[in-house]
């Protein structure tokens, strides 16, 4: 028999702590496959986040650290620096990337440090029990935002990727989706893009992917690849919001 | 030759979430009664036969219980 798709080896052999159906799992695979294509699971990096998954470096087999809520960018920014050769990158949520840590991505785009960040945007706190991100749609309900977020009360969500590609450090930034077969195949390619413009050297790199929280958004894993589709997707477009490896063809080919 | 594939559903890392089950593009997948050892039911295949090995169903797993292998010459169906 002819493996067609087998469990990835860059996956350790152990249960995850994530809920049934939650899409981190996918994330997960689609950055440790892309590792072993480029030989360099070994190689590589990570650091893991403060949120549901605070344990990831035992979901992937990865050399992966910890760090405090919403620092995993600077500390990803040290490594980096002190390995140039390696391909190194963060694994964030948005209550730890958008809240806490809004200022160490920022500030990490604009440098532009020369890892990739990984960014789950599941517009909530998971792991705290669901409580209102920046990411959480208006009308949309969690446990501080019981009657739905509104504009008046919260602002409007933030797109994070539309917002970091706008800094001029950021070399490449795509905002994907883990809600259905096609999205998953363009969301690996994002992650295949984002390594190789890392490797490139030319600034920083981060895929969005807009993933899902059935347990906190009170749905069925189903139900919430559908609110994925209906909800988040029209609010947050996918697509590449940044290339300047693009851009430097385009200005050659003038 | 039809092509033919088998779907290994890997029943103890199943945590009966019906991603897989929701994206078959021949509706094959349905979940089964009996539970798992974690309490969860876990998934089953009807007509393996009619698998086209689109492995959607593997892409969409959050919890890597699913592999899909094509039968060669050979190989017992
Ligand atoms: C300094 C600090 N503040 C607050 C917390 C509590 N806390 C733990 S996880 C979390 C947010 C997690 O949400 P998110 O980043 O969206 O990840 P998810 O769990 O949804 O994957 C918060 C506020 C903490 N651990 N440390
Ligand atoms: S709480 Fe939400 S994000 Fe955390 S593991 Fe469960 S479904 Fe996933
Ligand atoms: S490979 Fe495709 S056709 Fe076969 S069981 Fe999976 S989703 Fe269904
Ligand atoms: S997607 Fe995976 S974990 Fe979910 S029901 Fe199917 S086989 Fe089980």
């Amino acid at each position: 028999m002819k493996p067609v798709f087998t469990y990835s080896e860059g996956m350790e052999r152990v249960e995850t702590s994530y809920c049934p159906g939650c899409t981190h799992g996918i994330a997960h695979r689609l950055i440790v496959e892309t590792l072993i294509e480029n030989g360099e699971l070994g190689n590589a990096i990570g650091v893991c986040p403060i949120g549901c998954s605070v344990q990831a470096h035992k979901f992937m087999h990865v050399d992966m650290c910890e760090a405090a809520h919403g620092r995993a960018p600077a500390v990803a920014s040290g490594i980096r620096r002190v390995h140039p050769d390696k391909p190194v990158f963060t694994y964030q949520g948005d209550g730890d990337l958008a809240s806490i840590g809004m200022g160490e991505i920022i500030h990490a785009a604009s440098r532009g440090e020369r890892f990739t960040t990984f960014f789950i945007n599941n517009g909530i706190y998971g792991m705290t029990g669901g409580q209102m991100a920046p990411t959480t749609l208006i009308g949309q309900r969690s446990t501080t935002s019981q009657d739905g977020r509104t504009v008046e009360a919260n602002g409007m969500p933030i797109r994070v990727a539309e917002l970091i590609a706008a800094v001029d450090g950021a070399a490449y930034v795509e905002r994907v989706a883990l809600d259905s077969p096609a999205h998953i195949r363009q969301a690996k390619r994002a992650v295949q893009k984002a390594f190789a413009v890392q490797k490139m050297g030319v600034g920083f790199t981060m895929i969005e992917f807009i993933s899902s929280c059935p347990t906190n958004w009170g749905l069925s894993p189903v139900e919430a690849l559908g609110w994925i589709k209906e909800k988040m997707i029209p609010y947050y477009p996918l697509g590449v919001k940044k290339d300047i490896t693009a851009q430097n063809v385009q200005e050659e080919e003038a | 030759m039809t092509k033919k594939f088998r779907v290994e559903l890997i029943k103890d890392r199943c945590k009966g979430c019906e991603l897989c089950t929701s994206v078959c593009s021949r509706h094959l997948l349905k979940m089964d009664t009996h539970l798992n050892h974690k309490g969860y039911a876990s998934v089953t295949i009807e007509n393996m036969d009619a698998c086209i090995g689109c492995i959607n169903c593997a892409l969409i797993c959050p919890d890597g219980a699913i592999e899909i292998f094509q039968l060669e010459e050979g190989d017992k169906e």
